[in-house]
């Protein structure tokens, strides 16, 4: 196991933003952590990043407890994220951008083995503008990518994905969702938040369901999407009932 | 007792003049480092009125609060508005601010100094002795206290009570949103800030009543009002208040009890304290 | 280390060496004015090593500034005046950890107010302490120290901040502070320590002031609070930097070569006026170079380019 969330809660004055949340998650699996808006999913990634911390739980990673470590702390345990909003270096170029994770976190490298490494994710991740352009002159799908590159160049057991499909086309939805996959074929243990219901069947081997920062449902996506809970979640009880 | 009375008194000017700046900071974004020297401005202004037209500081604050108003106006729409539209991001508008605010308190020193020359000015006005509790304390201080807790309570209503307040808060929680209902962000930014400097310079003509000051003395107050911000936590007038009056209670009782030259060491240590304690100020909310 | 970077390393060393060479020229007026630019190049270059890529402006240089000199000045018939220096440089050292580790783990605003006030709150205290436990108000630095003593010592003292600035830059910690200058959430997501980070180079840089000013008390002979903690200096520095542009190593130098020259005149001329020049001339800065002469420098080759393509 590489992950074990036991009872994590995270309150903002008097609203339980996530209320006892359990769930694990084991190497080379995909993890989907889904549930309507405003039911506690970002508050999630950003208590396993270190972002925040956790009023009461117990996080583990890998046999480690980082629930009182901090952000870097946590980084160099060999964890990773993307933001929501993508989050660009903007005084950077492409290739420093995605250097720049290797250096200080979980895998470190410098000098040419860094750079060799950063242009090789580049590719891969099918970045083709010139490694040496201004970030701030990539499109928003370049920009999402070189977040991931910069997230994936320190070698992390566990990556945290927070709506990182969100707005591509289907053509790029395909090579993202096919992406993602190559990264669980490495072993890496992955937690998508996600809205596109497509990607979540076609990738997650297990999703935990969210609603009012409680989980109300676990299991394969099939099974969860075809919950009475889950419908009225989404949809409202007429729904769930029906 | 008499360390809590004068404490007290004088933390109802420090409320004042750290309401202005909290206007400056918590709604328009400027981290307003002339802010002192609006003070002394006032300050000023109380002391020429006097001796030059015998008019009674009350009188003066008559003239000294539109004039003010409209300088700092002034300062918002000419010189801060373009750093406000160059800003890229919350942080570059605050470094900019900054940097133009401390240009602007050596300028307004630099004026005052030409003006009145480097040395101590003070008058005297209504220099009796008030015995409150058996203890004499001078009317002048009570005098400006009352007049600063007026002030305050008409602020305070002013903000929670009209239209043109409930604007002012919504734009200090998120200008964005606020712009989104229709509220007209930068004019209300200008406004704040018009209004801030207008309430700081008040808060010294107060003080003039019944302190020596210079012109460079400026500083001081700055360091002051921000540390009462801090303290209070941005945004919370209530917070802001306390923060005053606990401000005014630790320098009375330093210079009393220790010396009076080391009331701004009292004000460092508490601000370390609570820096330490509640990063987010005494009432700040922890979100 | 590469060709280019060995003709630079050669072009900077023959610079210094020429200058190092002013005392034998003069030992009057020029001099003096060159020691007054290489206290001013030590204290914005140092500034700049820590505010230039954090963003974090400091506005205590007075505070360590003071310190290093009465460091010097209150132990100068007590110790030689070597151990004095570095007892200088340790105090600084100190004293910035200690203003780094409350104020940086918070945000960027607390560090301007904390520092805004610093130097006047070390001459509070020091104020205090001498008027309480000695019975003068100010303190003689009597030394057989020669200004041109002074001058080389300030050189050698700038050298070694360039090369410190130099391999900071090409080090992990100095790509560390461009990312927490570009994103301090994104910095702490990919496993630096920003609070180390930003406290390391401030100690760096309060360090290195402090030593300025154990180098300087001799010159000034009678060291007093109000002098020693005076906030123009402060001030001077962030312009010199500013103008001077604070996004290369030797930017700051473009500020404080023209600005300088520029104070000796207007203190000569008004000497009445030095305050609202200063806060005008500042002014000016912030609004219209923002990117510093620096920037003006590296962006006119670009802009002929431009015109002469357009």
């Amino acid at each position: 196991m590489v992950l074990n969330v036991d009872g994590m809660t995270k309150s903002f004055g008097g609203i339980r933003a996530v209320d006892a949340l359990s769930f694990e998650l084991v190497p080379g699996e995909i993890l989907g952590l889904i549930g309507p808006n405003g039911s506690g999913k970002t508050t999630v990634i950003n208590v396993l990043s270190g972002a925040l911390k956790a009023n009461a739980g117990r996080i583990q990673l890998l046999n480690r407890d980082i629930g009182q470590l901090s952000t870097h702390e946590i980084a160099r345990c060999g964890l990773a994220r993307t933001f929501q909003i993508v989050r660009i270096l903007p005084a950077m170029t492409v290739l420093e951008n995605v250097a720049v994770g290797g250096v200080f976190g979980h895998g470190r490298y410098w000098g040419a083995a860094l750079d060799r490494r950063a242009k090789d994710l580049l590719q891969r991740l099918g970045v083709r503008h010139g490694a040496d352009t201004p970030a701030t002159a990539l499109t928003y799908i370049d920009q999402k990518r070189v977040e991931l590159a910069r997230a994936l160049i320190s070698d992390p057991k566990v990556l945290l994905l927070d709506e990182w499909l969100a707005g591509l086309n289907p053509v790029e939805l395909g090579i993202g969702i096919s992406l993602i996959r190559d990264l669980r074929a490495e072993g890496r243990a992955i937690i998508i938040v996600e809205h596109v219901m497509d990607a979540i069947r076609s990738l997650c081997d297990r999703c935990v369901v969210m609603n009012g920062g409680q989980k109300i449902a676990e299991g394969t996506p099939g099974t969860v999407l075809a919950d009475r809970a889950v419908i009225s979640a989404y949809l409202g009880d007429e729904y769930g009932d029906a | 007792m008499d360390i809590l009375i004068g404490g007290f008194l004088l933390g109802g000017t420090y409320a004042l003049m750290a309401l202005g700046l909290q206007l400056q900071y918590g709604v328009a974004r400027i981290m307003n480092l002339a802010n002192g020297e609006m003070l002394v401005a006032g300050a000023f202004g109380a002391f020429w009125f006097y001796s030059g037209f015998q008019m009674r500081p009350f009188l003066a604050i008559v003239l000294i609060v539109p004039l003010a108003f409209v300088v700092n106006w002034a300062i918002y729409h000419y010189l801060l508005t373009p750093l406000v539209r160059r800003a890229k991001s919350r942080g570059q508008l605050e470094v900019d601010g900054i940097l133009a605010t401390f240009g602007m308190s050596f300028i307004l020193v630099g004026l005052m100094l030409a003006v009145f020359g480097g040395e101590y000015f003070s008058y005297s006005y209504l220099e009796r002795a008030v015995f409150v509790l058996e203890q004499p304390y001078g009317l002048n201080r009570i005098a400006a206290f009352c007049a600063s807790l007026v002030f305050c309570i008409a602020l305070v209503v002013w903000l929670s009570h009209t239209r043109s307040g409930l604007a002012l808060r919504a734009v200090a929680v998120n200008p964005t949103a606020a712009g989104l209902v229709a509220i007209k962000v930068a004019r209300t930014s200008a406004i704040a800030f018009a209004i801030g400097g207008a309430v700081t310079a008040s808060g010294g003509a107060l003080l003039s009543m019944f302190l020596t000051f210079d012109a460079s003395i400026g500083v001081i107050f700055t360091l002051k009002a921000l540390i009462i911000v801090i303290l209070g936590g941005v945004g919370e007038i209530r917070g802001t208040v306390a923060a005053a009056f606990l401000l005014g209670l630790a320098e009375t009782a330093v210079a009393s009890l220790v010396d009076p030259g080391l009331t701004l060491a009292a004000a460092y240590l508490l601000f370390i304290v609570v820096l330490l304690v509640r990063p987010r100020g005494l009432f700040g909310s922890r979100s | 280390m590469s060709a280019i970077n060995r003709g630079k390393f050669i072009l900077v060393a023959l610079a210094f060496g020429t200058a190092a060479l002013l005392p034998f020229f003069d030992t009057g007026y020029w001099l003096s004015l060159g020691v007054s630019l290489a206290m001013y190049a030590v204290l914005a270059t140092s500034w700049t090593l820590f505010s230039g890529p954090t963003h974090y402006i400091s506005l205590a240089t007075a505070a360590f500034f003071g310190t290093g000199m009465y460091v010097v000045g209150g132990g100068v018939d007590l110790l030689p005046y070597p151990a004095l220096v570095l007892i200088a440089a340790l105090t600084g050292a100190v004293l910035a950890t200690l203003v780094g580790l409350t104020t940086m783990r918070i945000s960027g605003v607390y560090f301007v107010i904390f520092t805004l006030g610093l130097a006047e709150l070390i001459r509070q205290v020091v104020t205090w302490v001498q008027t309480t436990f000695t019975s003068s108000s100010g303190l003689y630095v009597l030394t057989d120290i020669t200004e041109s003593m002074i001058y080389w010592e300030l050189m050698s003292l700038l050298a070694l901040v360039y090369l410190a600035g130099w391999m900071i830059n090409h080090s992990r910690l100095g790509l560390a502070l461009r990312v927490i200058g570009n994103d301090e959430t994104v910095a702490a997501h990919i496993g630096i320590n920003t609070a180390k980070a930003k406290v390391m180079l401030f100690i760096i840089s309060g360090t290195v002031a402090s030593v300025c000013g154990a180098l300087l008390a001799p010159r000034w002979v009678y060291v007093e609070p109000t002098i020693a903690f005076s906030p123009m200096i402060s001030f001077q520095v962030v312009i010199m930097a500013l103008l001077g542009g604070v996004h290369r190593l030797w930017g700051p130098l473009c500020g404080v070569i023209p600005f300088t020259l520029l104070w000796e005149v207007i203190a000569a001329q008004f000497p009445n006026q030095t305050t609202l020049l200063l806060g005008a001339s500042f002014l000016l800065i912030v609004y219209f170079i923002p990117n510093g002469i620096a920037g003006l420098l590296e962006n006119f080759p670009k802009q002929l380019q431009s015109k002469n393509g357009g």
